[in-house]
């Protein structure tokens, strides 16, 4: 699982894939982006259980990863951000190290802790301030990102929406999950607790 | 039990809000622009001193301007969109000359060096009525001087795919030194430039 992370993170790091995704705005964001993170929740399903245990200590039901990657994520999404990471190599560094370990990561090792009214409270923040910014990159009477071209915002803002909405439906579909997670995350507490 | 958590996402809370607050000049740049107008307004920036040439082939330079109020804005003559609009600004800073800008030295800086011969500087100058020194439509002499001069004022210029070029539009104003000292919206009128021009040149 490590393997595969590592992987996922190398490939998107090698420079033609690294031109060709980041060429373009809506693959920037909705393509690199979400598999940095996917790389990092992979590799955090692949910690050590001790790893896993000794982090859970400091992130009890989920609350500071959950942080965490909210911030991180917020930040990616501001336009400034994004011409950082095309303009200057720190920011690049920086994107290619924050969100696999500051988005991706702490989701996995959040999500199932997080009570049932916290990944309602977080999807009723997240999903709809998605859809807002690809509002904004739609309709701003001005070019937000100096890399891209205006056409590319605006499909960058379609696909934002899209991203929010086919994220929110999966939720929905498989609405039964998130109870059963939260039942398994409060089973757990509860088996630690106990002990 | 909780205190760990608590401590941890307190943390979080407040590397994340400083981050935020820093990156983005406490929630006010949240683009690459305006980013760049604030850095501007707060360092004025000094300009390579790159030799230009103006409609008529004259060359000069932007720190021979000095002694009188300079805007400079970045355009290419085929450009169809902001570019027309930059000009039209420009027209009217050179028509409307009144008290703190009857002597501004406007200039208009092509950057397609391989499009803008000076006979097509020429024809677009002649199109907006720009002449007589008192606004220059200029190339960069050599072509090699571009990137920097580009650099130093934040100008970034991509091709559009279709011949043309997408670029972040604005009206750049020089202070005494010759320092780019602050940056307008692309509509600026004739009162916004003498109050820029005013406030530098205290």
């Amino acid at each position: 699982m490590a393997l595969i992370a590592a992987a996922i993170v190398a490939i998107l790091a090698l420079s033609p894939v690294r031109a060709a995704l980041e060429g373009v705005m809506i693959l920037h964001m909705l393509v690199q982006i979400p598999l940095l993170a996917v790389a990092g929740g992979i590799g955090a399903v692949a910690l050590r259980r001790s790893w896993r245990q000794s982090l859970a200590t400091w992130n009890r039901f989920g609350l500071t990863g959950t942080l965490l990657a909210l911030v991180v994520s917020t930040w990616w999404m501001v336009p400034r951000a994004l011409d950082g990471a095309l303009s200057s190599g720190t920011m690049e560094w920086l994107k290619f190290v924050t969100v696999p370990l500051f988005v991706g990561a702490p989701v996995v090792l959040s999500w199932r802790e997080l009570p049932f009214i916290g990944k309602g409270f977080v999807l009723a923040n997240v999903l709809p301030m998605w859809a807002v910014v690809g509002w904004m990159y739609v309709v701003a009477p001005v070019r937000v990102c100096n890399y891209y071209l205006v056409d590319q915002q605006v499909t960058a803002g379609y696909g934002l929406i899209a991203f929010a909405i086919a994220v929110g439906i999966t939720v929905v579909a498989i609405g039964s999950v998130p109870f059963k997670l939260a039942g398994h995350g409060a089973a757990r507490s509860a088996r630690q607790t106990s002990t | 039990m909780w205190r760990r958590t608590v401590l941890a996402s307190i943390a979080v809370c407040v590397a994340g809000g400083a981050a935020l607050c820093i990156g983005t000049d406490g929630f006010r740049a949240l683009t690459t622009e305006q980013a760049r107008r604030l850095s501007i307004a707060r360092d004025p920036r000094t300009i390579p001193d790159a030799m230009l040439e103006d409609q008529d082939g004259h060359a000069f330079t932007l720190a021979q301007l000095r002694g009188a109020p300079v805007a400079v804005e970045f355009i290419y003559t085929r450009c169809q969109s902001l570019c027309t609009l930059l000009s039209a600004g420009m027209q009217r800073f050179n028509t409307e000359r009144s008290g703190p800008l009857a002597n501004v030295n406007l200039v208009s800086i092509s950057f397609d060096v391989d499009g803008d011969s000076t006979p097509r500087l020429m024809e677009y100058a002649t199109h907006y009525g720009a002449g007589g020194g008192s606004w220059r439509i200029a190339r960069v002499r050599d072509p090699r001087d571009l990137p920097e001069l580009l650099r130093a004022f934040g100008i970034v210029v991509i091709p559009d795919g279709a011949g043309g070029f997408q670029h972040n539009a604005a009206v750049h104003v020089l202070d005494a030194e010759g320092r780019l000292a602050r940056v307008l919206d692309a509509d600026a009128s004739p009162a916004d430039l003498a109050r820029a021009s005013a406030t530098t040149w205290r």
